[in-house]
């Protein structure tokens, strides 16, 4: 195992390119400002020092197009990583990642894939409103034949990616502007790793299971802390990849909590909440000792006003609530 | 007073001069005391500021009627001032109190005023020039005289619908008057490093769509060349572009730090091509108009925006009610 160093999250994503880039020449990085800016978030610092305007491409803002281009090279056998500056922009180009990137290995009968990563922050970052405040987890989720993956922390943002690259499906990588400052102990190489698919218990308990991905991560393990001062004892379970969900991690930990709270910024109608219920239901309903709990956005665009940003958004507090439903304790 | 700046090639009256000057001049002095309110903390999120470009919008208010419709992206205040928005609604708008034109709810980058015949205030890039070529459509289906004038940046240009909706304005003959506010750089990325071809108005040509390029530091140059346009889209000939050469002088959003540009280039724009300082020229060497009378206009102004501030600044956060208003019309 290689020295773990402690490095902020948009680092450990900067690397985590860096290291693919060195290991195989067919990767490169293409996106708004990713080259001479460095990343409009920096999570591209000094690439393009190192692997040159070549490899480390800035593009006009033409999401459809230079998608559509990424995924054609894709195909031939490139790997591009395709950073949006942010996901909101992802949606310009949501036809190629779908009807070209998701389906082509299918429709080819298995002839053409399409090894290709996009990345991005994801959800809402600070007072930026609805235009540019939205959780797409569930939306890509929806799709059969792409992955999803959604880290909280800088060893997944890199181990994740890492995976993502050498994976041969696409995979989308859903990152979080909030947390490309915070700080994380790292390994290198392929040390590095994290694989697509598994869940990662963030905090051992034995009363509840909290189910959450990426911010929401956070925001339940405060939650957790104030239930732990209350006498409950929470589990949080880190999702990391949203698709193939790891249902086994999520079953086992029900089966020693026997209550569900799943914890999603993203809007309750048709989201990961309502997936992950309904699959604890049929696969282990008698393992629940309380009907499953929901916390999520509020069913509205993201408002600008600060007051009204924080009443959209779903909060530890909710958190705490639902658990307490789910131990009749309200 | 800077002898330096070159005096415009056309010529107006003493009264126009003025009324330039005092419009443009509440622009600026608008724009400065949001980024003053945003280095506060009073204004979050992303804010994009208009100072150097006011001789663009001006000159096209100048030149078109109050009916005409206006469009433009993110870079807005000013836009929805010039259209008759008062200040004080878009300082709110700001701060995201609900006295702002969008009740708090829009922030910075989204606000509309239809009665004013200001459609927005639109955060994705590229995405006003589809909306603004569909005002144009409905303003030639109802059968009235007037024009929708769609704003762009030069990076905003490069995106795939703007050339969709070229091909059905020209297709259509809709009265659209297409806007290049080419400011030299899209966030980081010089016009030089997104265009293949830098001629940035001869972009319609292909699909029919007359071009020009237009000194938009210039305030008379820019009316003069939108009367023309107005008059050829207003004859049924369908829509026109004009490419206004004009220069950001803050970065991108207050969160920029711009250094991908150098002082001296900002610098050298500022002395010898501010919009402002050419017609304070014009009216002093041409209308002997006394400096200390402009400047007394100036206080004026100031004084304005300093309650426009403290209006912004001491209005009520929406009520927490709002929420859930708006979402869907009756
Ligand atoms: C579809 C989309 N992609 C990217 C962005 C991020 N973004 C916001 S403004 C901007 C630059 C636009 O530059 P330009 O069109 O020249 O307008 P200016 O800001 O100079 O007025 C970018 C990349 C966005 N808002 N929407
Ligand atoms: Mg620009």
């Amino acid at each position: 195992m290689t020295e773990l160093r402690t490095v902020p999250t948009r680092d450990a994503i900067r690397d985590g390119m860096a290291e693919e880039m060195r290991r195989d020449e067919n990767v490169f990085l293409m996106g708004e400002e990713v080259a001479d800016y460095q990343g409009a978030y920096k999570c591209s610092r000094d690439l393009v020092q190192e692997f040159g305007a070549k490899r480390v491409i800035d593009t006009p803002i033409t999401e459809h197009g230079f998608a559509g281009i990424a995924v054609g090279a894709a195909m031939t056998g490139l790997r591009p990583i395709v950073e949006f500056m942010t996901w909101n922009f992802g949606m310009q180009a949501i036809d190629q990642i779908i009807n070209s990137a998701a389906k082509t290995y299918y429709m080819s009968g298995g002839l053409v894939s399409c090894p290709i990563v996009f990345r991005g922050p994801n959800g809402a970052a600070a007072r930026v409103a609805a235009q540019h405040s939205q959780e797409y987890s569930s939306w890509y989720a929806h799709v059969p034949g792409l992955k999803v993956v959604s880290p909280a922390t800088a060893a997944d943002a890199k181990g994740l990616l890492k995976a993502a690259v050498r994976d041969n499906a696409p995979v989308i990588v859903l990152e979080n502007e909030l947390l490309y400052g915070v700080e994380g102990d790292v390994a290198d190489g392929d040390d590095a790793i994290v694989e697509i698919g598994k869940a990662r218990i963030a905090r051992t308990g034995s009363d509840v299971t909290i189910v959450a991905h990426s911010m929401m991560v956070i925001k339940a393990l405060e939650a957790a802390k104030t239930l732990e001062a209350e006498g409950i004892d929470a589990e949080v379970i880190d999702l990391r990849t949203i698709r193939p969900l790891d249902e086994q991690a999520i079953l086992n930990s029900v089966a020693k909590t026997n209550r569900l709270v799943i914890a999603e910024e993203g809007w309750a109608f048709a989201g990961l909440g309502a997936e992950i219920g309904q699959m604890v239901m049929e696969r282990s309903f008698d393992d629940l000792d309380a009907p499953v709990e929901r916390v999520t956005g509020k069913d509205v665009p993201l408002p600008y006003a600060e007051n009204l940003e924080q009443l959209a958004l779903p909060q530890p507090a909710e958190i705490v609530e639902a658990v307490k439903k789910t131990l009749y304790k309200d | 007073m800077t002898a330096v700046t070159k005096l415009s090639n056309h010529r107006a009256s003493k009264e126009e001069l003025l009324n330039y000057y005092e419009q443009m001049l509440l622009l600026r002095r608008f724009e400065e005391r949001a980024a003053q309110l945003y280095t506060q903390g009073q204004i979050a999120g992303f804010c994009h500021l208009y100072i150097g470009q006011e001789a663009v919008l001006t000159g096209i208010k100048a030149a078109t009627k109050p009916e005409d419709d206006q469009i433009t992206s993110y870079r807005c205040h000013a836009h929805a001032i010039a259209c008759g928005v008062e200040p004080e609604a878009v300082m709110a708008e700001l701060t995201g109190r609900e006295t702002g034109v969008s009740k708090g709810k829009g922030g910075s980058m989204h606000m509309f005023d239809p009665e004013k015949h200001f459609w927005g205030g639109h955060g994705i890039v590229g995405a006003q020039i589809s909306l603004g070529t569909g005002i144009a459509f409905a303003n030639k289906y109802r059968g009235d005289d007037t024009i929708c004038v769609a704003y762009m940046g030069d990076g905003a240009l490069h995106q795939g619908q703007v050339y969709e909706s070229f091909n059905m304005a020209k297709l259509w003959d809709l009265p659209v008057l297409y806007i290049i506010e080419n400011n030299e750089y899209a966030m980081g990325t010089s016009v030089q490093r997104s265009a293949g071809n830098v001629e940035l108005y001869k972009r319609g040509e292909s699909f029919g769509i007359p071009g020009k390029q237009v000194d938009g530091m210039d305030i008379l140059a820019v009316k003069a060349a939108v009367e023309e346009a107005a008059d050829y889209i207003r004859s049924g000939k369908g829509p026109y572009l004009l490419e206004m050469k004009t220069y950001r002088y803050r970065g991108h959003s207050m969160s920029d730090p711009a250094t991908y540009r150098s002082k001296e280039e900002v610098q050298n724009m500022k002395e010898h091509r501010d919009p402002i300082q050419q017609v304070t020229n014009m009216l002093v060497e041409e209308h002997a108009v006394k400096e200390e009378d402009l400047k007394a206009i100036d206080s004026e102004i100031k004084k304005r925006i300093k309650e426009v501030a403290e209006h912004a600044t001491t209005s009520a956060l929406p009520n927490e009610s709002e929420l859930y208003t708006d979402i869907m019309p009756e």
